[in-house]
């Protein structure tokens, strides 16, 4: 029971990183139909400014951790409007080889630039644990979760209560309609992609902090499991990809505890497929079929 | 306009055209023209023309966007390595391992195709991608694979095996798609829904067009492991999938003969980037991006060489002017 | 005996009834119309009755053979195989493929060759191709498309299109022919040759026709009877003059204006 619960912890924190990225892939698939295949290279880049920040320029862990949300929201908005914006009316799957191509792009720029091999990230939040009848649950993990929920608290903030998060609903469920009542269309896919990358990179400092380590192909992974998290909980819906990225967590780590962490990404693979086929518009999600 | 069954003369063109290349190899080879090096970089071509051929098949001809093909690839592979070490190192042992290979392959294409392709896009994208790293994590898990150590074989596949492989997958791929059965595919490529009230049974097709193509890239993978010395799960991932649509992408989606050019063309600027391979995929990335962007339908778009048409724009030229 | 006959079919989407206990029965060589204001459930029923959508309640029954058959529910491609074959409102041609290549993959029901004859270009191959063409070719000369058969479906003009999405419903030798709309868009000159093919092909296949229409020039001259739906639901039927004269069509469809 003690390991049972211990494992259910250690989801809850790995399951919280899912969770941030999944709301980028969400927001974005939301508002242009988009699996941004480059997402989880962008949470890889927030791993490294969040290194930057506090192995070489010594700052501590907000700073570092704003900074990040910022480089992020910023490179995340010019790769929309470089690569994706002009391939708006393209296919789906031109879309989606374009951002094949960024992610292959992001990620031989960073090897080159920081070297193909991981760097180790320092201990910014301390060492200490603590012990729970048994379970014992580190600083680091604690402030991931609170972290993670005071960004989700605010995401919802914003999406449900300001301008532009009605904008942003009023885009994801028609473009051209919320076009014709003034809303500023392209604005509002920038503060989208802004959002979702400022997420993505938040997800890279603390991931950064709780493996200890940060390396060019860290995204690769992580990214198409938060992926599968957004698709599980029913893509395009915000607490869907919440609640997905802490069930992927959570099953990841039973895997791993229980069984042979070699086949924890099977799992997680066997597990999105089965989604795609019994419900594929994800546990929360709808169906929609094509009107003929 | 008359044609009598296969003994016509564009058929001879293409029997000419084979042979033709097949002088032309050996005969460079046997002067020394074509070193050790270059030899191995054009049996690499051979066999990434098989890959982009086949999953040109699957993406450009039917429509439906796999990310799985080196999950395929890696059955193949991993069947030949296997039937090498453990029955004879010898081309017979590459091919009984092919057979093998094609073999599993088929299995597990239909177990993958029967569920994933009722999705669509980028849904099926991801499905397939998922289904090609179990492949290869089961592959990864097993003993007689060695797991993540990979295997070290010798090389016993030579330059004519590949050509005929290549010669044939050619053949096969473009029969196939200049058929009823191609037609059907191409159908569904343009318009799932009306094809399907044309009276075309889009599963079958789908499935079909799905485990020819996995066949093919299985075959790649067992010429592969007999002429690359080591083969190991981590060459297999998706990043490798990735590969081979940049060369189905920078050809053109759906055309064959776009395939091929790419994969040489490809081949050949990989030489000179073989001394910067961390800029090459900086180049791929880009490419990726601008090919979308700039030339949605890739280098020959759905264009298709044949002698039939070259035929007959001569003679329309002649005759009009 | 029919040939089709629809019972109390039903199609509901998220609580609303597109289409409400509707019964049809149609008769061999018979022309009929479907007429409704838009949203009737006019295509909604066309999707029911070609397989496109399941019907949530009620049944349909096609005359296979001398048997009557249940088809609802069926895949669209088995119930085409039947001899069912349609049009679609929002012109639907596979568009990167020749004219020809339009036609002949409509043509699966005649092709008697599979995967492996064709990669091994087998002397049936060849025999079966031939035969293709050639029919292919027949069709396209019977809609007027036989100059256009090497150009792209997607550079055709839209009247063009039209007759093309019509060759390749009758390629898939159709008992029943479904026309979604075929005058949409056309100048009248174009609606008054279309009204003459129409005619024509129904003698010369010996088809039986349905077709949904706005244009009430060519319903009112073209078919022999008609079905008018409103809010999903038949309100009446009738030959041409029935329907004109019907208070209710008249009310609902109409309107006060009608000049016919």
């Amino acid at each position: 029971m003690v390991q049972f619960l211990q494992q259910i912890v250690n989801g809850l924190s790995l399951g919280s990183i899912y969770a941030l990225i999944a709301l980028g892939y969400t927001m974005v698939y939301g508002i242009i139909k988009l699996i941004n295949f480059a997402h989880g290279d962008i949470y890889m880049l927030g791993a490294y400014v969040g290194f930057i920040c506090t192995v070489q320029l010594g700052l501590g862990f907000f700073p570092a951790l704003i900074i990040a949300m910022v480089t992020c929201a910023i490179i995340g908005v010019v790769i929309e409007k470089i690569a994706y914006k002009p391939l708006r009316n393209a296919t789906r799957i031109a879309a989606l080889i374009t951002a094949i191509g960024v992610s292959y792009f992001l990620e031989a720029s960073t090897q080159k630039i920081m070297g193909t091999s991981a760097h180790s990230f320092p201990d910014v939040l301390g060492t200490q644990t603590f012990n729970v009848l048994g379970v014992v649950i580190s600083m680091k993990q604690i402030i991931i979760f609170v972290v993670t929920i005071l960004l989700m608290l605010l995401l919802q903030y914003v999406v449900q209560k300001t301008k532009i998060g009605r904008a942003m609903r009023a885009v994801s469920v028609d473009a051209d309609a919320a076009q014709l009542m003034g809303v500023n269309v392209n604005a509002t896919i920038s503060y989208t992609f802004a959002i979702g990358s400022a997420l993505a990179g938040a997800a890279g400092v603390l991931v950064g902090i709780y493996y200890n380590t940060v390396s060019p192909l860290m995204g690769l992974v992580p990214g198409i499991k938060a992926f599968i998290a957004a698709v599980f909980g029913g893509i395009g819906i915000i607490p869907g990809a919440m609640f997905g990225g802490f069930f992927i967590g959570i099953v990841e780590t039973l895997v791993t505890g229980y069984g042979s962490s070699l086949y924890k990404d099977a799992v997680v693979y066997i597990i999105l497929i089965i989604i795609l086929i019994v419900k594929p518009a994800g546990l929360l999600g709808k169906n929609v079929k094509e009107k003929v | 306009m008359k044609e009598r069954g296969i003994f016509n003369k564009y058929n001879a063109f293409w029997l000419a055209t084979i042979l033709v290349i097949f002088g032309l190899l050996f005969g460079l080879i046997a002067a020394g023209v074509i070193n050790q090096v270059y030899l191995t970089v054009l049996m690499g071509i051979g066999i990434n023309i098989i890959l982009a051929v086949s999953l040109n098949l699957i993406i450009g001809l039917t429509g439906q966007f796999s990310l799985g093909h080196a999950g395929f690839m890696c059955i193949g592979a991993y069947a030949a390595g296997v039937v090498m070490k453990n029955v004879s190192s010898s081309v017979g042992g590459v091919l009984l391992g092919m057979l093998i290979g094609i073999l599993i392959s088929v299995v597990v294409g239909l177990l993958v195709a029967g569920p994933t392709l009722r999705l669509r896009g980028d849904y099926l994208a991801i499905a397939t991608l998922g289904f090609g790293e179990i492949i290869r994590i089961v592959i990864l898990n097993m003993n007689i694979t060695n797991g993540a150590a990979g295997m070290v074989l010798q090389k016993v596949v030579d330059w004519p095996l590949i050509y005929i492989m290549v010669v044939l997958t050619l053949v096969v791929i473009l029969n196939f798609g200049r058929s009823a059965p191609g037609r059907a595919c191409l159908a569904i490529r343009e318009d799932e829904v009306a094809a399907e009230a044309m009276g075309i049974n889009t599963t079958k097709y789908k499935i079909m067009a799905f485990v020819l193509g996995a066949v093919f890239a299985s075959v790649a993978g067992s010429l592969y492991a007999g002429c690359y010395y080591v083969i190991k799960p981590d060459m297999f991932t998706f990043n490798k999938s990735i590969e081979i649509l940049v060369l189905v992408v920078f050809g053109g989606m759906g055309s064959i003969t776009g395939s091929v050019i790419a994969a040489i063309v490809i081949g050949f600027i990989n030489i000179f980037l073989q001394s910067f391979s961390d800029i090459r995929m900086i180049v791929y990335g880009l490419a990726l991006v601008c090919i979308m962007i700039f030339r949605p339908g890739g280098l020959l778009g759905t264009k298709e060489f044949s002698y039939s048409a070259l035929y007959k724009k001569l003679t329309s030229k002649g005759a009009s002017k | 005996m029919s040939l089709l006959q629809a019972n109390n079919l039903t199609r509901i989407f998220g609580g609303l009834a597109a289409v409400s206990d509707v019964s049809l029965e149609i008769n061999e060589n018979e022309l009929i119309g479907l007429i409704g204001p838009n949203g009737a459930g006019k295509t909604t029923l066309f999707n029911l009755l070609t397989g496109v959508y399941e019907p949530s309640a009620g049944t349909i029954e096609l005359n296979v053979n001398g048997k009557m058959k249940s088809i609802g529910g069926m895949a669209p491609y088995a119930i085409t195989k039947l001899g069912m074959a349609r049009t679609f409102q929002n012109i639907r041609l596979f568009k990167n493929l020749t004219v020809l290549d339009n036609v002949k993959i409509a043509m699966s029901k005649n092709i008697k060759y599979g995967a492996l004859t064709a990669i091994l270009r087998l002397p049936k191959y060849y025999e079966e191709e031939a035969k293709i063409d050639k029919l292919a070719w027949d069709l396209l000369e019977v809609v007027h498309l036989t100059e256009k058969g090497n150009e792209l479906a997607k550079n055709l003009p839209y009247g063009e299109q039209r007759r093309l999405e019509i060759a390749r419903a009758l390629a898939t030798e159709p008992k029943i022919l479904f026309l979604d709309e075929p005058a949409a868009g056309m100048n009248p000159q174009e609606t008054k040759d279309l009204t003459v093919l129409i005619r024509r092909l129904q003698k010369q296949f010996g088809l039986t026709i349905i077709l949904i229409e706005h244009d009430m020039s060519l319903v009112m001259s073209l078919c022999e009877r008609i079905y008018v739906l409103d809010y999903g639901k038949c309100i009446a039927s009738g030959n041409p003059e029935e329907i004109r004269n019907n208070p209710r069509v008249i009310e609902a469809y109409l309107g006060e204006g009608a000049e016919c």
